[in-house]
């Protein structure tokens, strides 16, 4: 069977730094598959080359078979593929309705649209009682479901999730688990990068290992838990949720941050 | 000089501040949403006033009926503006990015100056004389209407950002351009809107001056400057800001030239802009 994501040998450089080098990965229908590695491994660069913010130099990107290297956001959107960038991507001073309605940009002007925004709305009853006011507001985990909220409403068949729980307290760190799996649930297809491996492992179905812009694991999440080598090499073995939380917000090894650039 | 005479005067700065705010915020408009200045937006205007001026020496029309006609002419050398000089040096740095707009500005102000000499022209019209009188006060008819006319196109510029897509996706754009992009937002597209509503704005303050200002090539500096000194005191790319800019600027150059010289005005008008920048360097209204 042909699957909803197939990314092979994928290069992708910033400015004359390679950051991905040869990366692959398969991703199923309905799967939740988490993206680890260490920081400047380029989990954050491949998101942003399966959602075309940046060109790959070689390889291929299918999309249900169809090439999609190369093609810009606008055009990927159309084919269903939604991304929520690691940094705050919010319209600060538009309301948090209008941030909704933007989400529904590319499905014009409609009624379905306005019964949408109430039905992503009450997902998220908190953002709901606010729905007027500013996103600049709001707090850093209702910034996080806004943001995802948003992403909804585009109604994505594979929705790229770049560190949905960075720098958040780890009660809000579960709710955004929570919604996420929801949103698999309800038919979605989730790509997540996280810095919090263990927590990430646990949630998804599977998950990649990248280090230095290429591939160097793939399993279910249990057995890459289990995994002593893959534990020492990429998970740190020593971090516990709480330390990958801080690991995750401070400056990386490469100078690329966790390659959100 | 009396009390009347300062309350005369401020009305005749809040008519012409009228006129200074649309204009603002036709400039705001594109420092907002790419952060570029467009040197070149007194002679959109002037060129406006041209464009009045032949319609009326041509066909007889009323100056502010050629406001539609305006509009829509300017909007489109706007948005061609943008596709033909503005896009190819967006990458670029922004030192090419001002001297593009100040080329354009050197360009279409001598292109006028060779065209059409230096003469002043009015095209005639049936408020050029007209007085409305209320309470004690005389306004001049046109430059009532000037001052309706902008406050209404301002209104419908409000409007059309807060409460259509295209105004929403607008001001998305001007918050944060690769957040937009990434909902399928193209920033190019709303680029080219931008600049064909901005330079819109400048068509329509031209037929709206047009029935009590003589048009020549110069004439843009009479709101070139002034709009970027009202921009600067709302608070650069908040456009409700450059509005209330305008305002101010406006009663500040025609009631303090009346209280003071009335060759000191534009002094004062700087005055009161570096006084601003120097105290508040992000304007009165900024961010």
């Amino acid at each position: 069977m042909t699957p909803l994501l197939a990314v092979e040998d994928v290069h992708a450089t910033y400015g004359t730094f390679d950051v991905l080098r040869g990366v692959s990965l398969r991703v199923e229908a309905g799967e939740l598959v988490a993206v680890l590695g260490p920081n400047g491994a380029g989990k954050s660069t491949l998101l942003k080359t399966i959602a075309g913010f940046l060109p790959p130099r070689r390889g291929s990107i299918r999309l249900a078979g169809d090439e999609i290297a190369g093609l810009r956001p606008p055009a990927l959107l159309a084919r269903g593929v939604a991304y929520v960038m690691q940094r705050s991507s919010l319209f600060p001073r538009m309301t948090i309705q209008e941030n909704l309605e933007l989400g529904a940009y590319i499905r014009g002007n409609s009624g379905e649209v306005r019964r949408d925004v109430d039905r992503v709305l009450a997902l998220f009853p908190r953002l709901a009682e606010r729905r007027r006011q500013r996103a600049e507001g709001l707090s850093g985990g209702e910034r996080r479901m806004l943001e995802i909220g948003r992403a909804l409403l585009l109604e994505p068949r594979l929705l790229l999730l770049d560190e949905p729980t960075m720098g958040l307290a780890p009660v809000v760190m579960g709710l955004i688990f929570d919604k996420i799996r929801e949103i698999r649930a309800a038919g979605a297809t989730v790509i997540m990068v996280e810095q919090n491996a263990r927590v990430a492992l646990e949630v998804s179905d599977r998950a990649y290992v990248l280090e230095q812009g290429q591939t160097r694991a793939e399993g279910r999440g249990e057995d890459l838990l289990a995994s002593e080598t893959v534990r020492r090499a990429y998970l740190g073995s020593a971090s516990g949720p709480e330390r990958a939380i801080q690991h995750g917000g401070g400056p990386s090894v490469t100078g690329l941050g966790t390659t959100g650039r | 000089m009396t009390a009347e005479i300062v309350l005369q005067s401020v009305v005749s700065g809040l008519m012409f501040g009228g006129v200074i705010a649309l204009v603002a915020v036709g400039i705001s408009l594109i420092w907002g949403v790419m952060d570029l200045i467009n040197f070149a937006y007194g002679e959109y205007l002037m060129w406006a006033m041209y464009l009045t001026f032949f319609l009326s020496a041509s066909a007889g029309l009323e100056p502010l009926l050629s406001l539609p006609i305006n509009a829509a002419i300017l909007f489109g050398a706007g948005a061609l503006t943008y596709r033909l000089v503005v896009r190819r040096v967006l990458r670029g740095p922004i030192f090419a990015q001002l001297l593009s707009t100040f080329g354009l500005f050197v360009l279409l102000r001598y292109a006028a100056w060779l065209l059409f000499r230096p003469d002043d022209r009015q095209a005639p019209s049936a408020l050029a004389n007209a007085i409305v009188k209320l309470g004690g006060l005389r306004m001049s008819a046109g430059e009532l209407v000037a001052f309706a006319g902008s406050l209404l196109a301002t209104g419908a510029l409000f409007w059309f950002l807060k409460s259509t897509r295209t105004g929403k996706a607008l001001r998305a754009v001007a918050q944060d351009r690769e957040a937009a992009l990434a909902l399928g937002i193209e920033p190019d597209r709303l680029y080219s809107i931008a600049w064909g509503i901005s330079a819109a704005a400048a068509g329509v303050a031209g037929s709206l001056v047009s029935p009590f200002m003589y048009v020549n090539p110069l004439v843009g500096d009479v709101f070139l400057l002034p709009g970027f000194a009202a921009v600067a005191l709302g608070g650069f790319g908040n456009v409700y800001g450059a509005f209330a800019g305008g305002l101010v600027i406006g009663v500040v150059n025609v009631t303090g030239g009346t209280l003071t010289m009335p060759k000191v005005k534009l002094a004062l008008v700087y005055l009161v802009f570096l006084a601003v920048l120097f105290m508040r360097p992000k304007g009165l209204w900024g961010r």
